[in-house]
C-alpha cells in the first residue's frame, strides 16, 4: 500500500501576491498603492496648478507653435534659414549645430586625450609631468569659467582683421573668428570619392583575407604594398584622370574684412576649444588608468615571446585596455555632448541657446519647448547607455569564454 | 687522476674593489633613469622644457613682473601711463573684491556671511578630520542646524509660530488640495461616460478631505489659540518642545530606558531656544536682504554646500528606491535617476527657472535662488543616489543578513547595519561629486544668479576698468579662488580613499 503523494499547495494565490507585491507580498501591494496615490496627488496638483497659471498668464499651450514664424535671425546654420522660417526649422538648426560642435569637439578631445595620456605614460620625467600638471589645472577649473576665458579673454584679445595673425597665409586668426580657405567642388569629385571608397573597401578586404589566411595556415602574408596602392593609387589615378576633385578658394584681405575663404564665428572656436581641452583631460585620465589596468606580466610575457614593444602594445596590452577605456570613454563623449549645451553662455546658437532660449522668450510656452530639448538630450544618452550595456554584455561572454 | 697532495689554490690578496653601481635614486638617478637615458629621451626632455619654458616665463611675468599693483582706475593700466608692457591689474581685482565675495550684499550687514563663514568653517573642518571624536553631533550641526542658522543668518527675517503652526498650516492646504480634487472629479462626472465612477472617486476624495479636516481639528484649534496670545513663538516652542520630548520618551522605552531619548530631545529643543533668542527670531530676526542682492562666492558656496546637503537625503531615498523589492517604487527611482542623469545640468536650470514656478500654486512666488537650488538639488541627488547604490552593493550580503537573523526590521537593518557601512565606503564619491557639483555652481550665471563667475563676468563691463588685460586678470584671479577648492577637496578625497584601504596597501 502506497502512501499517494500530497497535492502541492494552491499556487494561485502565491503567484497573485508575487505579481501584485513582488517579493515583499500584501505589504508590498499596500505600499504600491500608497505609492501610487501620493504621486497621482502630486501629478493632479501640477497639472491643475499650470493649468491656473497659465490662463491667468494667458500663455498658450499645446505644440501648434512649431509651425509658427520664428522672425529671428541665427548666426550659423548648416542648413539654409531665414527669419520667415518655422520654430521647428529652428529646433532642427540648433539640433545640428549641437552635433556640428559635438563631433568636432569628441575628435579633438580624443586626440587631445590620447596625446596627453602618452605624455603622462611616458617614461620620460619632464613630459609626464607636464602632463600631470595640465591634468590637474585643467580638470579643476569649471567648464563654462574655460569657455567664457577662451570666449571673452583669448579671442576678445586677437587683432581686428587687418592685423590678423596669419598662418602660412592660408588661415587667419583675428577677433571675427577663424577664416579658413574654403572647398569648392570641381567636376572631378564624385569619382574621386568613388574610387576613396572603393579603396577603402578593398583595403578592409585585403584584411580580412590576411587574417583568414593567419588562423588558418598561420602564414603571415605581406598586405601592405596593396593597401597602400588601393588607398593612395585609386583616388591618384582618379585625379589623373578626371582633374583635381576640388580646389581650395584662399581668403584674401580686401579693405576691411576677407574676402573667400569661410568664416569659422569666434563662439565656435572658443566652445571647441574650451570644450576638446577639458573633455581631453579626462579623457587622458582614462585611458592611463586604462592602461594602468593592464597587469605588468603581460607587457613581460610578450617580450618573453619575442616580440617587439610596439606589437607587444599592439597586441597584447591595447586590447585589454580598451575594455577598461570604453566605457567610461562613451561617458565622456556623452557629457561633452551634454557640457555643450553651455554654448548658450557665449551665444553660439546650439539646441538649448536658440530653442529653448530664444524661442522660450518670444512664446512663452516653456512647459513644451523645455520638455522637447530635454527629450533630445535624454533620448541622446540612453541610446548610449543601451549600446554599452550590450557592449559590456558582449564583453563579458567573451571573457567567459 | 688529479694530484691530491698539491695543496689547492688559496688566494692570498684581496679582489680589486669594483666600481660602485650608477645611482638610480635622488636628483642625479633622475636625470640619468629619465630624463637622459637615450638620445630620443634626450630630445623630448629638451622639447618638454622648452615647452614648459614658454608656459611658464609670460605667466610669471604676467602675474607678477610686469604687473601693476596699485592705481585708482583704468588709467594706471594702460601700457602709456606705466611705460612698459602691462600685465595683470591688480588694482581691478582690490576693486572689485568686495563685488566678487558678497555681490552687492549690503556693506553693513556684511558681518552676516562672514559669521556664516567662521560658523560653516568651524563646523565643517573637524568633520574632515577623521580623528576628532563626535563626528555624529558634528554632522547633525552641520547638516541639519547649519544650514538653519545659515538661512536666518543670510535672508534675516524671524518667524511668526513653530512646529505646531507650521505642521498644522500644512496639514490644512493638503486636506484643501484633496477636497479640491474630490470638487473637481465631481463636477467632471456631469460629462463623462465613466460618470458613476468619477462621482464615487470623487465623493470619497470629498470625504477624507471632510475626515482629514475633522482629525486635524485639535492642532488647528491649538494653533489659532496660540496666535492669539502675546507670545506667540514662544508658546508655540513650549507646547511643541512637551509634545515632541514626551512622545520621544514614550518611543525610546518609556521610564526603562527612555532618559536618554528624552534628555537628547531636551537639549536639542535648548539648543533651538538659544538660536531663536540670539537671532532675534521671535520679533523679526534680522533686516532681511533680499537674495537678488546676494553673489559672488556667496551664492557659489550657498548653492553647492545647500545642493550636497540636500541631494544627500534624496540620493538616499533613490538609491535605497532603486534597490526594492517593490517593482513600482524600483520603476520610480530607475526612471527618476535616469532621466536626471539624462539630460545636461542648463536644461534642468531652465525647467527650474521657467517651468516650476508654473507648477505651484500662482500665490507662492519662487525666489530665483530657491528655483536654483530646487534644479541643482534634484540634479545632484540623482547623481548621488548612483554613487550610494555603488556603496550599498559594495556592504557583503552577509551583514543585512545576519540583522534580520537577529530580529531587525527593514528600517533597522537599513539604518542600523547597511546605511552606516555604505556611506563609509562612499565618502571619496560624495566629495568628488561635491567637486562636480562646487564647478557646475558656475552655470546659474546663465539664469541671471550672480555667481562668483556671473559677478565676473559683470565686471568685466564696468567702464572704470576696461583695459586689454582686465579680462585676463579676472579668469586668473577666479581660476585661483576654483582651483584652491577643487584640489584641495580632490586631495582630501584621495586621502579618504587611502585611509578606507589602508588593510589592501601591500
Amino acid at each position: 500500500m502506497s502512501i499517494a503523494p500530497r497535492k502541492p499547495p494552491l499556487q494561485f494565490a502565491l503567484r497573485l501576491k508575487r505579481a501584485l507585491g513582488g517579493k515583499t507580498g500584501w505589504n508590498g501591494f499596500a505600499a504600491q498603492i500608497a505609492f501610487a496615490a501620493i504621486l497621482a496627488w502630486i501629478a493632479y496638483e501640477i497639472v491643475a496648478n499650470a493649468r491656473t497659471n497659465l490662463e491667468t498668464q494667458h500663455i498658450a499651450s499645446g505644440f501648434g507653435f512649431l509651425n509658427y514664424n520664428a522672425g529671428f535671425d541665427v548666426n550659423q546654420s548648416l542648413i539654409a534659414y531665414n527669419n520667415s522660417d518655422t520654430y521647428w526649422r529652428v529646433f532642427f538648426v540648433g539640433l545640428l549645430n549641437t552635433i556640428l560642435v559635438s563631433v568636432i569637439g569628441i575628435v579633438f578631445a580624443t586626440v587631445i586625450g590620447f596625446v596627453v595620456a602618452l605624455c603622462r605614460l611616458s617614461p620620460n620625467g619632464v613630459l609626464s609631468r607636464i602632463g600631470g600638471i595640465y591634468v590637474e589645472i585643467v580638470r579643476n577649473l569649471p567648464v563654462l569659467f574655460q569657455i567664457l576665458f577662451w570666449y571673452l579673454a583669448v579671442l576678445a584679445a586677437l587683432p581686428a582683421p587687418r592685423q590678423s595673425i596669419s598662418i602660412f597665409s592660408t588661415f587667419f586668426l583675428n577677433n571675427r573668428g577663424l577664416i579658413v580657405p574654403l572647398p569648392v567642388s570641381e567636376p572631378g569629385l564624385y569619382p574621386f570619392l568613388a574610387a576613396l571608397a572603393a579603396g577603402i573597401v578593398v583595403a578592409l578586404g585585403l584584411r580580412h583575407h590576411a587574417r583568414r589566411i593567419l588562423f588558418q595556415r598561420g602564414h603571415m602574408i605581406r598586405i601592405w604594398p596593396y593597401v597602400l596602392g588601393c588607398l593612395v593609387g585609386l583616388p591618384l589615378a582618379s585625379m589623373l584622370i578626371f582633374g583635381w576633385p576640388f580646389k581650395l578658394e584662399l581668403p584674401q584681405l580686401k579693405g576691411f574684412n576677407f574676402a573667400g575663404g569661410a568664416r569659422i564665428i569666434p563662439e565656435f572656436v572658443a566652445l571647441t576649444v574650451a570644450l576638446s581641452t577639458y573633455t581631453g583631460a579626462f579623457i587622458a585620465e582614462i585611458v592611463r588608468a586604462g592602461v594602468m589596468s593592464v597587469h605588468k606580466g603581460q607587457m613581460e610575457a610578450g617580450s618573453s615571446l619575442g616580440l617587439s614593444r610596439a606589437a607587444t602594445l599592439r597586441l597584447i596590452v591595447v586590447p585589454q585596455a580598451m575594455r577598461v577605456v570604453v566605457p567610461p570613454l562613451t561617458s565622456q563623449y556623452l557629457n561633452l555632448t551634454k557640457n555643450s549645451s553651455l554654448a548658450v553662455a557665449i551665444g553660439y546658437p546650439d539646441l538649448v541657446s536658440v530653442f529653448a532660449g530664444t524661442a522660450v522668450s518670444q512664446t512663452g510656452q516653456a512647459i513644451e519647448i523645455i520638455a522637447m530639448t530635454m527629450g533630445v538630450y535624454l533620448l541622446l544618452s540612453l541610446t548610449t547607455s543601451a549600446l554599452m550595456s550590450i557592449y559590456g554584455w558582449r564583453i563579458n561572454r567573451s571573457m567567459a569564454a | 687522476m688529479t694530484d691530491l697532495s698539491a695543496s689547492p689554490f688559496v688566494r692570498q690578496n684581496l679582489v680589486a674593489e669594483r666600481a660602485a653601481p650608477t645611482k638610480t635614486t635622488g636628483f642625479i638617478g633622475f636625470l640619468r633613469t629619465r630624463l637622459l637615458n637615450s638620445p630620443g629621451n634626450i630630445l623630448l626632455t629638451i622639447l618638454g622644457l622648452l615647452l614648459a619654458w614658454y608656459i611658464v616665463v609670460p605667466a610669471v611675468r604676467f602675474l607678477l613682473v610686469d604687473a601693476v599693483w596699485t592705481g585708482k582706475d583704468r588709467t594706471a593700466c594702460l601700457a602709456e601711463k606705466a611705460g612698459h608692457e602691462v600685465g595683470a591689474c591688480w588694482p581691478y581685482i582690490q576693486a572689485k573684491l568686495a563685488q566678487l565675495i558678497y555681490g552687492f550684499y549690503p556693506e553693513a550687514q556684511r558681518w552676516r556671511v562672514n559669521l556664516t563663514y567662521a560658523l560653516g568653517a568651524a563646523l565643517l573642518l573637524p568633520l574632515l578630520m577623521p580623528r576628532l571624536p563626535a563626528k555624529g553631533l558634528n554632522s547633525g550641526l552641520f547638516f541639519f542646524a547649519f544650514p538653519v542658522v545659515a538661512f536666518f543668518l543670510l535672508h534675516g527675517g524671524g518667524i511668526s509660530g513653530f512646529g505646531v503652526s507650521w505642521i498644522a498650516g500644512l496639514l490644512q492646504l493638503f486636506e484643501q488640495s484633496i477636497g479640491g480634487a474630490g470638487d473637481l472629479l465631481v463636477n467632471l462626472s456631469r460629462s463623462s461616460a465613466i460618470a458613476p465612477l468619477l462621482w464615487v472617486v470623487g465623493k470619497v476624495l470629498v470625504l477624507v478631505g471632510v475626515l482629514i479636516h475633522w482629525l486635524i481639528f485639535p492642532l488647528t484649534w491649538l494653533r489659532d489659540q496660540l496666535q492669539a496670545s502675546s507670545l506667540p513663538v514662544w508658546g508655540d516652542f513650549l507646547v511643541t518642545a512637551v509634545i515632541v520630548s514626551a512622545v520621544m520618551f514614550v518611543l525610546g522605552g518609556g521610564v526603562r530606558t527612555g532618559r536618554r531619548a528624552l534628555l537628547g530631545s531636551l537639549l536639542t529643543f535648548a539648543g533651538i531656544a538659544v538660536g531663536i533668542k540670539l537671532m532675534g527670531l521671535d520679533h523679526g530676526g534680522f533686516p532681511i536682504v533680499d537674495t537678488r542682492l546676494w553673489g559672488g562666492l556667496l551664492v557659489t558656496l550657498v548653492i553647492a554646500i545647500t545642493g550636497i546637503v540636500a541631494s544627500m537625503p534624496i540620493g538616499i531615498a533613490l538609491a535605497l528606491g532603486r534597490r526594492s523589492t517593490i517593482p513600482l517604487i524600483r520603476i520610480f527611482s530607475i526612471a527618476f535617476i535616469e532621466f536626471w542623469r539624462g539630460v545636461p545640468l542648463i536644461t534642468v536650470l531652465f525647467f527650474a527657472t521657467y517651468m516650476l514656478p508654473l507648477f505651484v500654486p500662482g500665490n507662492f512666488a519662487v525666489d530665483g535662488l530657491l528655483r536654483a537650488l530646487i534644479g541643482v538639488a534634484i540634479f545632484t541627488g540623482a547623481y548621488m543616489a548612483e554613487v550610494i547604490r555603488g556603496g550599498l552593493a559594495a556592504v557583503a550580503r552577509g551583514q543585512a543578513e545576519a540583522a534580520s537573523a537577529l530580529g531587525l526590521s527593514w528600517w533597522k537593518t537599513t539604518s542600523l547595519i547597511v546605511l552606516p557601512q555604505a556611506l563609509r565606503y562612499v565618502i571619496p564619491g560624495i566629495v568628488n561629486s561635491f567637486i562636480s557639483l562646487f564647478k557646475d555652481t558656475s552655470l546659474v550665471s546663465i539664469v541671471a544668479l550672480f555667481d562668483l563667475l556671473g559677478s565676473l563676468r559683470a565686471s568685466f563691463s564696468d567702464p572704470v576698468w576696461t583695459t586689454p588685460t582686465t579680462a585676463f586678470t579676472g579668469f586668473a584671479f577666479a581660476g585661483m579662488i576654483y582651483f584652491v577648492f577643487c584640489f584641495g577637496m580632490s586631495r582630501y578625497s584621495l586621502f579618504v580613499e587611502n585611509r578606507l584601504n589602508a588593510h589592501r596597501r601591500h
